[in-house]
């Protein structure tokens, strides 16, 4: 990296009427026949919801293509984008309609690549949802075969009998999410334990 | 730790306990980037003086991934998504908004110093009274009718993007006893690569709350916190219509190998 990066600030309490759009949060429509919920709680470190957070999600379609068509803001109702935004709602939860992702490559876990923003939170986080699947597979997964075993679970949906895809998110606490942190991609935590 | 109040509206603290407690971290940070150890360009996760920041940052260090092949790309807008029209703010309604009407303009580039060209930028802020039209603002100043304080642009060809707006005014927020905010816009970015999305804030030079403002002063280095604020720059000011500032934002290095992907896209 040649220059240095411009420094990150809290999206703060009042991206609500900013930020989120409608049809954000529905990547495709809930009568594709692929279609899936994926959704969850945010959670502070008192083990209470987050009310103003924001998600992102970012993925392939199901046959593991990245998408590189516009129209994410003003979705047609036909083309996959593979982006989607979704505020919490007032018990910090937030729901995606959308598809699995399929395998990238040989080898390679499906997950959803998920981005969090909140009022307190400095910089944002980015961390995988994988799809829940055959443990012998998930665990040769490069990235999470070098999270400790006792983390790992954090990154891996939860299949709930509706058939939707369950994915909480902890700041902190027993279960906090394993945060992903990228090359040239500089993030400060402060004090850590 | 445990023992700081980390009810956001406490309002409990005073400026002064505040203005200590950045300054113990802020004389820490430099003791140890003086004696050779990192420097900061970033805001830190975890800084009490932010006191929402205390039970809504990670307590365990950011974990290692190498970019597979979705974070290599970010997600295309175009002109289906954002009209033209929104980069103004200033005409989204029916009269003109009060306040000092300014351009705020500048380029996005990665890390690498490439342009970052016909991606998404929004901004969103508050008027010229300090006040979001937001439900959740409390603030008793007056909401303008003809303000809404959201934009959106893509990046031109070389990165750049302009918005015309209203200069926001300071407001107040409940971290501490009397705290201020420093005028801001927010910005929300993205890259070529999605581990470059960014959303941060723009400051005005020489605002006398700089020093008060935690959420500022959680970057811990001068040169870091510089760097969002924008300059004055009277070449983006107009004979008789609007003052200008110019505001350039790096985004963090693409891991793409370009010589390959500039061809193969
Ligand atoms: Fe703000």
């Amino acid at each position: 990296m040649k220059l240095t990066p411009t420094p990150a600030q809290t999206v703060g309490p009042f991206f609500g009427y900013a930020l989120p759009y409608a049809g954000g949060e529905a990547l495709v429509d809930r009568s594709h026949p692929g279609a899936v919920r994926l959704h969850g709680t945010v959670y502070d470190g008192d083990g209470v919801p987050v009310p103003d957070a924001l998600l992102e999600i970012w993925q392939p379609d199901e046959h593991g293509v990245i998408s590189q068509q516009p129209g994410s803001l003003l979705r047609d109702g036909y083309t996959f984008t593979g982006w989607g935004r979704a505020a919490v709602d007032g018990v910090g939860h937030f729901s995606f309609t959308t598809v699995e992702p399929g395998s990238t490559g040989d080898g390679v876990a499906p997950y959803f690549l998920v981005t969090v923003f909140a009022r307190g939170l400095m910089d944002r986080l980015f961390t995988r949802a994988y799809l829940p699947g055959d443990p012998a597979t998930l665990e040769q997964d490069p990235l999470l075969s070098s999270v400790p075993a006792d983390r790992r679970q954090t990154l891996i949906t939860t299949r709930e009998s509706d058939g939707s895809l369950r994915f909480d998110i902890h700041f902190q606490g027993a279960d906090e999410t394993v945060f992903l942190n990228y090359p040239n991609t500089p993030q400060f935590t402060g004090p850590v334990d | 730790m445990a023992e700081k109040n980390t009810d956001p509206d406490a309002a409990a603290l005073s400026q002064a306990e505040i203005d200590a407690e950045i300054a113990a971290i802020h004389g820490e940070y430099r003791a140890q980037r003086d004696a050779g150890g990192q420097v900061e360009t970033n805001a830190r996760l975890n800084f009490a003086p932010y006191r929402s920041s205390l039970l809504r940052h990670p307590t365990k260090s950011l974990h290692h991934a190498d970019p597979e092949d979705i974070e290599l790309y970010s997600p295309a807008f175009g002109h289906r998504d954002v009209s033209p029209l929104e980069a103004d703010l200033t005409i989204q309604h029916n009269g003109e908004p009060i306040g000092e009407r300014i351009i705020v303009t500048g380029r996005v580039v990665d890390g690498d110093g490439r342009a970052v060209a016909g991606q998404l930028v929004e901004m969103w802020q508050a008027n010229a009274a300090g006040r979001y039209m937001h439900k959740r603002d409390q603030h008793p100043a007056p909401l303008d009718p003809n303000f809404t304080g959201v934009g959106r642009t893509l990046t031109g060809p070389n990165g750049e993007y302009s918005f015309t707006t209203i200069k926001p005014a300071p407001y107040p927020w409940k971290n501490h006893n009397n705290a201020w905010r420093s005028a801001h816009i927010h910005f929300s970015l993205f890259g070529t690569d999605f581990t470059q999305r960014i959303v941060t804030q723009m400051y005005f030079p020489g605002d006398p709350i700089f020093d008060l403002d935690p959420i500022y002063q959680s970057i811990t280095d001068q040169a870091a916190r510089d760097r969002l604020v924008a300059t004055y720059d009277h070449s983006v000011s107009q004979h008789e219509w609007n003052t200008g500032y110019r505001w350039d934002i790096v985004l963090s290095g693409s891991n793409r190998t370009w010589a390959e992907q500039e061809e193969e896209r």
